[in-house]
């Protein structure tokens, strides 16, 4: 960020040292974006990567891009995509396993070629001439005026027009995620009044309660070995499909006792003429 | 007076909407309003003729312009007409002899209870032939001459229930639609040629023409004039056409229609005197035509089909007479108007015959009907004694003028053409001699038919006999009228042109000539069918007997080559176009089917393979930029 | 240094990015991709704009982030509710335009 007003064909040092730092760590935070397994681990990658860049954009003179980087992209964007990740959770997707048949090769080829092309190409051309921002951003009194010199004369109808973009995006947004009610809501007063009107004012005992099992199909046993019906969901109650456990502790309390019986040598007969 | 002509052609043309869309309410009084309109248009016809008689011979040609038929910058179609003396010819025969023969058919259709519609489509022929003879262009001359196809089509198949009819009027069409293919191609080359239609500026521009383009035409013109009159070899329908009602043969298959052709030929007299190659194919057709329908004629038991026979080969000396140059135009249509009396009346006789025959048409089974229908005899023994030729009647004077023109073409060729045209002459007289003597002399032969009915043979009503009497007159005495004096000559060398060559032999050697082998054809007819009994069923015959009952083989000729040779050549097409074109048709359709089977699997419907392939074209445009400034 | 380095890096860094579009299949991780080739545009944007000494390239730079929010919004909410119907963020799962 030194030395900016007399930037030449080369940049200081510092700036210099700073690059080969930053840009690494960008290019590290990159290829995990790339890599990571997980969504989430992705996404701060990422948002790494954009901080290293809203640096470079203020080493490069851009003051108003660096911070409204920092302040919309990493802040707001990022953000916004670490709670959709939340919403949608963790996938099969996230499996780096390929399953298209020569799609990595393919990438990897084109990816390479592309690379090697594109560096190629700004080898080629003819970047001497070297400006620097120094009278661009001194002329209105600051980057910032600047670019608002410009936002708002120049490019105003591309201004205008984006700002369009933003609202239909808005719009779209909510058009895309708002499900449709099918009926009204019910406010306080029905939820209220229809929990009074049931048979059972205090909440449902809950299943298993006094079983051994502790399974929502198993009905929780009264202080008496009876099961109770309420303790299992309305659901189970209709199709049928109430597990009665409360023979089964005797029966298996029988079988202890008989295999203790056998062990012990104790005879069994004087069992069967008591029964 | 130009206003009038229009008229000639509206009043049919009237009759025939009217009776044709009139429906059943018109059936009581269809045949009167028919041949009310068809004596209208004579009568025009006829006050058309005086006012023209009144005139000097350089300006009786009458123009009108009825309106721009298709006028397209380069291309102007007028539907216009043009009344000289050859049209005025035409159409007082046209109109004369279509109107005594609608009076005939009032008497001959009674018992038909679709007379309405029969009248319908004679006032349609009227009109028809009328657009053909005062077409002031070849265009319009094609519409009508493709109406009197449809006429003539309608009219044979007029009795479509029986088989042998619908059959016989589908050859018609099929065979004069070659005819009309030629008359298109023809009218296509004038155009090409000349740049217009109209008969004017085509007929003067003859001069500074090529003569291979102007040979073509003819040629083609020629194709036309073969399938409309009969000629050699598109002659086969003309036969079967007697299937039709009697006063159709009379009017259009031996009077009118068949004489288009001839028509045709001397109206584009210009053309031919301009292309002698086919002036020379011209005269070899009419040659042939003349001897093949006499010999066919010689042969039939049919009388119509005999009558046919003959008219085919009556046709052949016009159209020969026609091909001679201004030698002979005069004298074609000369013989052709005789024709359209003699041959005309001898159809309506032999109608009359049969309407006393119970529709009997087999000679042998006549004989002796003089005693039973006299006016029938007479006046069909004068048409007969017109046309063999006989000293003072009208074939004598029209016929003898072909024959000495034939001599006078001059050279070889005149020796071949008159020769030929004498025998034809000869035999002529044969076949005529036998119709009559089958038909009016000897035993009756007549016998029971299946159901037992015997025919009683009696004399036709009046509306038959009196056209019948009418025709005998022009019979007899038209030629005389015409040829006293060359009146006729003088009446149409403003339009034909005339010269009279330069005749080997004298005009009386000629005369003596015809004389002679006219009385060797009676003489051998006689001789034949006169002085012993006729035998009911007819004997098998000589070779070329047999072969001239079937028509001189012209049908099995024409199966043989065309349905045989088309049925292969369609059938090798079928197999070409089943192997080759479908082959290949199939062939790339199968290959992309092929091919898009194994380029739909790129189609995977994975985004992220799709995207690799949009990468991959990145990464290739990027190369291509890069390449490009580099080179 | 020469600035052209930034260049450098901001292709490697679209480069990555494009690759991580091809390979991920979690459709959240696709958009996360997508963003970082689109911060290596505004890189090179910035980078191209000290260069020529104008402010431009900041000013498309900008541009590019608005696009890129309102992009991001309306991406996942396509995510959300397409999750929300097929249980799956795997782009190929949403594959049946196929014959």
């Amino acid at each position: 960020m030194t030395g900016l007003a007399a930037a030449a064909s080369q940049t200081s040092t510092g700036e210099a040292v700073q690059f080969w730092l930053l840009g690494i760590v960008a290019v590290i935070g990159a290829l995990s974006t790339v890599l990571m397994k997980k969504a989430v681990h992705s996404a701060l990658s990422l948002a790494g990567t954009m901080i290293v860049l809203a640096v470079f954009y203020l080493a490069n003179g851009a003051y108003f891009l660096g911070i409204v980087q920092i302040v919309v992209y990493t802040g707001a964007i990022m953000m916004l995509f670490l709670f959709v990740v939340m919403l949608v959770g963790v996938t099969a997707a996230d499996s780096l396993k390929e399953t298209l048949k020569g799609q990595r090769w393919l990438a990897a080829g084109c990816g390479l070629g592309f690379g090697v092309l594109l560096i190629a190409g700004i080898g080629n051309a003819s970047l001497n001439s070297f400006n620097g921002l120094g009278t661009a951003n001194t002329e209105h009194g600051g980057n910032v005026e600047g670019l608002a010199s410009l936002i708002f004369t120049k490019y105003v109808f591309a201004f205008e027009i984006t700002g369009a973009l933003l609202i239909t995006a808005t719009v779209g947004a909510m058009v895309l995620t708002h499900r449709e009610r099918t009926e009204r809501a019910k406010n306080q007063r029905e939820m209220s009044e229809e929990r009074v009107r049931g048979k059972q004012l205090p909440p449902l005992p809950a299943p298993g309660v006094y079983a051994r099992h502790n399974a929502v199909d198993i009905p929780g046993l009264l202080p008496d070995g009876t099961p109770s019906e309420l303790t299992v969901m309305q659901t189970l109650r209709n199709r049928g499909q109430i597990r009665d456990v409360s023979n089964e502790s005797l029966d298996q309390l029988k079988a202890l006792e008989q295999r203790s019986g056998e062990r012990l040598g104790r005879d069994n007969e004087e069992e069967e003429v008591a029964k | 007076m130009e206003n009038l002509i229009a008229l000639l052609v509206a009043a049919p043309l009237l009759g025939a909407a009217v009776l044709l869309c009139g429906g059943r309410r018109l059936d009581r009084a269809g045949h009167w309003i028919g041949t009310l309109l068809a004596a209208a248009s004579f009568v025009v016809g006829v006050v058309l003729f005086l006012d023209m008689l009144g005139k000097g011979a350089e300006d009786r040609a009458l123009h009108q312009k009825l309106f721009s038929w298709i006028p397209v910058e380069g291309f102007q179609a007028d539907v216009a007409f043009q009344l000289d003396q050859l049209s005025m010819t035409f159409v007082l025969l046209i109109t004369g002899v279509g109107t005594l023969i609608h009076i005939y058919s009032i008497g001959y259709m009674e018992h038909d209870e679709r007379r309405r519609r029969f009248f319908g489509y004679l006032n349609l022929f009227l009109a028809a032939m009328l657009i053909l003879v005062i077409a002031d262009n070849y265009l319009l001359l094609y519409v009508g001459w493709e109406g009197v196809g449809l006429a003539s089509y309608l009219l044979i198949g007029f009795w479509q229930h029986k088989p042998s009819a619908a059959t016989a009027a589908k050859k018609a069409f099929l065979v004069n639609r070659v005819g009309d293919m030629g008359l298109s191609i023809a009218i296509m080359l004038m155009f090409t040629t000349f740049g217009t239609f109209a008969f004017g500026p085509v007929l003067e521009a003859t001069g500074e023409t090529g003569e291979g383009k102007l040979t073509a035409i003819g040629l083609m013109l020629l194709l036309a004039a073969c399938g409309k009159s009969a000629q050699v070899p598109l002659q086969s329908w003309l036969g079967d056409a007697m299937e039709g009602p009697t006063p159709v043969s009379a009017l259009i298959h031996a009077a009118t229609m068949v004489t288009a052709g001839v028509y045709l030929i001397v109206r584009s007299g210009a053309i031919f005197n301009a292309a002698p190659d086919a002036q020379l194919v011209v005269v070899v057709v009419g040659a042939v035509t003349l001897l093949f329908g006499a010999i066919v004629g010689c042969a039939k038991d049919d009388i119509k089909k005999a009558l046919a026979g003959s008219t085919m080969s009556q046709i052949g000396y016009m159209i020969l007479a026609a091909g001679l140059g201004p030698i002979g135009y005069v004298f074609a249509i000369m013989h052709l108007v005789t024709h359209g009396f003699f041959k005309a009346g001898l159809f309506l006789g032999a109608g009359s015959v049969m309407h006393g025959m119970n529709d009997e048409v087999d000679m042998r089974k006549f004989g002796g009907l003089r005693k039973y229908m006299p006016v029938t005899f007479i006046t069909f023994g004068l048409g007969y004694l017109a046309i063999i030729g006989f000293p003072g009647l009208s074939g004598f004077f029209s016929k003898d003028k072909i024959i000495e023109a034939a001599f006078a073409k001059g050279g070889t060729e005149g020796w071949i053409l008159g020769s030929v045209a004498l025998l034809g002459a000869a035999i002529t007289a044969f076949y005529m001699t036998r119709v009559m003597l089958l038909t009016f002399f000897g035993e009756k032969r007549w016998q029971p038919d299946a159901e037992g009915h015997e025919p009683h043979p009696h004399e036709s009503p009046k509306s038959m006999t009196i056209p019948m009497i009418v025709l005998a007159f022009g019979s007899v005495f038209a030629g005389g009228f015409f040829s006293i004096g060359d009146r006729f000559l003088n009446w149409l060398e403003p339009v034909t042109g005339h010269s009279h060559g330069h005749a080997p032999v004298s005009a009386t050697t000629v005369t003596a000539a015809t004389m002679v082998v006219l009385v060797i054809g009676v003489a051998i007819a006689w001789a034949m069918y006169g002085r012993k009994p006729v035998p009911v069923v007819a004997p098998r015959g000589s070779l070329l007997t047999r072969a001239a009952r079937r028509d001189l083989l012209q049908d099995d000729f024409n199966h043989v080559v065309l349905v045989r040779g088309g049925e292969h050549l369609t059938r090798s097409l079928v197999y070409v176009d089943h192997t080759l074109v479908d082959g290949v048709v199939n062939g790339t359709a199968a290959s992309m089917g092929g091919l898009s089977g194994r380029l739909r699997k790129l189609q995977n419907g994975y985004a992220r393979s799709y995207a690799v392939s949009m990468f991959g074209g990145t990464a290739v445009l990027i190369a291509a930029t890069l390449l490009m400034r580099a080179v | 240094m020469n600035p052209v380095n930034y260049l450098y890096l901001a292709a490697l860094l679209f480069t990555i990015g494009a690759a991580g579009v091809l390979i991920r299949r979690n459709a959240i991780v696709v958009f996360m991709c997508v963003e970082l080739m689109l911060n290596a545009c505004n890189l090179a944007f910035v980078t191209f704009s000290r260069m020529h000494g104008n402010l431009d390239g900041q000013i498309i730079a900008f541009f590019t982030m608005v696009v890129a929010a309102a992009e991001v919004v309306v991406g996942l909410a396509i995510i959300v509710s397409v999750f929300r119907s097929r249980h799956s963020a795997s782009v190929d799962d949403a594959s049946l335009m196929k014959l």
